[in-house]
């Protein structure tokens, strides 16, 4: 889990977003806008539920990133108060609890995914992106494409370069939420989470080895390499 | 004093006074309403005496005339305990009869008296003093028939009411005592009940007290008797030893926090401390902070575990179990785990896997066999000639049990018990990663499920049995 520097997460095709932190740490909400604003994003912050909820309310945000705990409004009522209002910005829960109830009532009051404090920023970045909605275009297609590879979503065939590639189960369900995010960082417990559907923290290296598995099987016999290791994040795959 | 002043400050002495004071109210009524519907009762059983005697009297005046009248009265007058009688001319003047002194003007009226009037019978006045009455009256006082024959003779028949008054009074004077009696009574057993209520709260409030200072290994007193008391101070007392168990799961954490972070943070210091005081390369300074990070995450990941322990322990909400399927679980950790096993040159399957589902958190056993399958895999890798785990479900009677077996090295006998505990790693796994939380946490998840965790030996190997209580039916 070691943590890069994060310029180094930018990654050329991430389209740039308007983000609002809510946040009352001041220093941790300076690091997350500083942070932010260096993987080129417009950061907004504001420091209570209140103001967060009129920011939010008023301006256009491609992703929220919400503390829990939060003065004068805290962080679950003023989500349920956006959904309520028909705002559908993603949004991203911050929590320093993090138990599994927890995550369970954030998700239900409108949030999109959670994260426990303290938590690496290249986690963060990744889960953001994949949270931006004008990035995920891809829901609804049935074919995804990333040069030479193919991925048919109904027939669960995959192929490349003309030539059919045999997966298991898993690993289809790993290389098409891989696909589905092509270009975007994809942590291990992302994918653990969206492939396997366990929340907890895979100690060892589980996913690597199921990933380097998949990379064997599509990269076998062809020169470029698409399925890339994005050193202490986790993996993009990208032609 | 002060000590009868809380007895009436109990809720049970509050509601017998007013019990009492109720019982008092309608006592009184009673005592009322009795005396007057006898007193009426006893004065028309006298009018209807009246009545008859002044029939069989006018019978003997038409049989007799009036000498036989007069005989008449004079004989009945003189009977013992006579009623009043009088036999006038139309003048007034008396000339039979047992009544000395009356009002005259009763002799006015014709039929009954409308109120009682004073009289004197013949040889009372002497005999008895009765100081009250006016101009020597007596205070005798008697209700009348008067009745004019038909030669305007009058005659008056009355009788005295002394004796309804008596009754009366009596009567009240029982009713009263009863009631005195009764109000004792109750006055007594409240004062009993009260002092026995109030030594019993007194009991408890002192053992209370006494845990509040401090003692909270002291329970709150059960008589045996089972009554409410005994119910509460159960109660109580079970919840005093929940809070006990907290209390010490609290004291072993911060202990074992203050033991084993302190060795982490503290190299986590030296090595800023060192890598400020010299001058370093990049690539030293990367390095550093590198490990830095990954070390702050292990303290991460142990605060974690530390943090779910106690939160197991203080018991989980029952919101978080849903039904779960406990064969996809065991189906989902052996394909995540192959890959790792096959790596690690150890042989991982799945033996044989009978559906089974449980209330529970999936993500916990999930979690929990994922640590388990992991450790195998981790100590089984060095076996000669290869490693081999196996996972399975099971059922035994109304249990479903997950085993997870190995052929690695085991663990002793003397210390399976121990390896459960918070931080317990055996020297021989020292050099493995991992906090040395993973099996207490396994044991805290599996208590949660009212289950249990059991580590026994294989020849050779480990065998971990985690044991679900019944089954759901569904």
């Amino acid at each position: 889990m070691a943590r890069l520097a994060p310029s180094e997460n930018k990654t050329p095709d991430t389209e740039a977003m308007k983000i609002l932190v809510i946040e009352d740490d001041r220093e941790a909400a300076d690091y997350l806008e500083k942070a932010l604003n260096e993987a080129g994003h417009t950061t907004h912050v504001a420091r209570d539920g209140e103001a967060g909820f009129t920011l939010a309310d008023s301006e256009t945000y491609d992703v929220l990133i919400v503390d829990r705990m939060l003065p004068r409004r805290d962080g679950l009522s003023m989500i349920a108060g956006l959904r309520a209002r028909g705002n559908a910005t993603p949004v991203l829960i911050l929590s320093a609890l993090g138990e599994v109830d927890d995550r369970v009532t954030g998700l239900r009051a409108g949030g999109d995914d959670y994260l426990t404090k303290p938590y690496a920023f290249s986690e963060l970045l990744a889960r953001i992106e994949v949270l931006n909605r004008r990035a995920n275009v891809r829901d609804g297609e049935t074919l995804y494409r990333a040069g030479d590879l193919e991925l048919d979503r109904l027939s669960h065939a995959v192929r490349r370069g003309g030539k059919e590639i045999v997966l298991q189960p898993r690993e289809f369900r790993l290389l098409e939420y891989l696909m589905r995010h092509t270009g975007q960082v994809v942590t291990r417990t992302m994918l653990l989470e969206n492939v396997w559907d366990y929340h907890f923290d895979p100690q060892t290296n589980v996913i690597d080895v199921h990933v380097s598995r998949l990379r064997s099987k599509i990269e076998k016999g062809f020169d470029k390499p698409l399925l890339h290791t994005v050193r202490g994040a986790g993996y993009m795959l990208k032609a | 004093m002060s000590r009868l002043a809380a007895i009436f400050r109990t809720t049970a002495a509050r509601l017998s006074a007013l019990y009492l004071l109720l019982f008092g109210i309608s006592a009184i009524v009673l005592v009322f309403y009795m005396t007057s519907l006898s007193e009426r009762m006893l004065l028309a059983q006298t009018r209807e005496t009246i009545d008859a005697e002044a029939l069989s009297l006018s019978r003997v005046y038409e049989r007799g005339g009036l000498p036989a009248l007069v005989r008449s009265v004079a004989q009945r007058s003189r009977q013992p305990g006579a009623n009043l009688y009088l036999l006038t001319d139309p003048n007034g003047r008396p000339l039979a009869g047992n009544v000395e002194t009356f009002d005259t003007s009763v002799l006015s009226i014709t039929g009954w008296t409308e109120q009682p009037f004073a009289y004197r019978r013949f040889g009372e006045g002497a005999s008895r003093p009765q100081g009250e009455g006016e101009n020597g009256e007596s205070r005798h006082r008697a209700i009348a028939q008067v009745s004019r024959l038909p030669n305007q003779m009058i005659i008056l028949i009355g009788r005295d009411l002394g004796e309804p008054e008596r009754f009366r009074r009596v009567v009240q004077r029982s009713l009263m005592l009863a009631l005195g009696v009764m109000g004792l009574g109750a006055l007594l057993i409240w004062l009993f009940v009260g002092r026995q209520a109030l030594n019993r709260i007194d009991d408890m409030s002192e053992a209370s007290r006494r845990i509040m200072g401090g003692d909270l290994t002291g329970r709150l007193p059960v008589t045996g008797a089972g009554d409410e008391f005994d119910r509460l101070s159960e109660n109580l007392n079970t919840m005093l030893a929940r809070i006990a168990a907290l209390n010490d799961g609290l004291k072993q954490v911060s202990d074992n926090i203050a033991h084993d972070l302190k060795t982490p943070l503290t190299r986590i210091r030296n090595r800023a401390e060192s890598m400020l005081a010299g001058k370093h390369s990049a690539a030293q300074y990367r390095e550093a902070l590198e490990g830095t990070i990954a070390e702050s995450d292990q303290l991460i990941r142990t605060f974690n575990a530390i943090l779910m322990i106690s939160r197991l322990q203080a018991g989980y909400s029952a919101e978080s179990t849903t039904p779960v399927a406990l064969s996809a679980i065991v189906r989902d950790v052996v394909e995540l785990y192959e890959p790792v096993a096959e790596e690690a040159g150890v042989v991982l399957t799945a033996g044989e896997v009978s559906d089974g589902t449980v209330q529970g958190n999936r993500e916990l056993i999930g979690q929990t066999l994922s640590n388990i399958v992991d450790n195998a895999i981790k100590y089984s890798g060095d076996v000669e000639g290869g490693g081999k785990v196996q996972v399975s479900l099971a059922r035994a009677g109304n249990e479903l049990r997950i085993s997870v077996a190995d052929n690695g090295p085991g663990i002793p006998e003397e210390d399976r018990a121990r390896v459960v505990e918070r931080f317990v790693r055996l020297e021989k796994s020292r050099s493995q990663p991992g906090s040395g939380l993973g099996l207490s946490l396994a044991d805290a998840v599996m208590k949660f499920h009212g289950g249990k965790l059991k580590l026994s030996g294989r020849d050779p190997g480990l065998l971990v049995e985690m044991t679900f209580p019944r089954e759901q039916n569904q």
